[in-house]
């Protein structure tokens, strides 16, 4: 019974996913895309969750923080990559 | 049967993958990348929260207390609506588009003049 309730949330989750990704092909601007991939990292912390209760470890658990960070930095990263076409700034002397 | 730490951690493993298929819906079906945003980011952030508690929950009952997930928790809490923020700004600032229906511009006023971003279907009739 636990087993099928996390069976079908694990399905709705990867549908959700798929939406994303729908968005991320067809998005017209770069930063719809750029949500939508945020989206999906976002989603995919949430269904390494389940998983990790479906399969009874805690082996992943630093894969879901580690996920967590690297959705948030590469967010930031891209939005000042599409606000001033560079990443990182660097301070010139003249 | 259940039990009643299972009933738990079903529970908010529900309410976290409808909450996360709104986001999703959001993400399809809404006009323009800002209300698209505003779907991404509210909903799947908590629906996200939830998974994570239920995550937690379940270890819990194992045994494990795993501070991991509760980080995991605070930092997306506190990091979704912030990168959510950083690129609206930079679309805005680069000229995508809103929505034909969008009443007011408040962002609008607060560009000098020579960095002004030009959209088509923007009427704006200035004094």
């Amino acid at each position: 019974m636990f087993e099928t309730v996390l069976l079908v949330m694990l399905f709705l989750l990867a549908i959700a996913i798929l939406g994303g990704l729908y968005r991320a092909i067809k998005g017209p601007s770069m930063a719809d895309r750029v949500i939508a991939l945020d989206l999906i990292s976002i989603m995919m912390i949430a269904l390494i969750g389940v998983v990790s209760i479906y399969m009874e470890t805690d082996a992943f658990l630093e894969a879901i923080l580690l996920l967590g960070i690297l959705a948030f930095i590469g967010a930031v990263a891209f939005g000042k990559y599409i606000e001033r076409g560079v990443i990182i700034e660097r301070k010139r002397d003249d | 049967m259940l039990s009643l730490i299972e009933i738990l951690i079903s529970i908010f493993v529900l309410l976290g993958s409808f909450l996360s298929l709104i986001g999703s819906l959001g993400i399809m079906r809404l006009p323009d990348i800002y209300s698209r945003m505003h779907a991404a980011t509210k909903s799947a952030t908590l629906g996200v929260v939830l998974l994570i508690l239920g995550t937690f929950t379940y270890f819990l009952g194992e045994g494990i207390f795993s501070l991991q997930l509760l980080l995991t928790i605070a930092f997306v809490f506190l990091t979704a609506p912030v990168a959510a923020m950083i690129i609206s700004r930079s679309a805005h600032r680069n000229g995508v588009e809103l929505w034909g229906r969008t009443k007011h511009d408040e962002l609008q006023e607060s560009y000098p003049e020579h960095l002004e971003p030009e959209r088509e279907n923007e009427k704006v009739e200035r004094p």
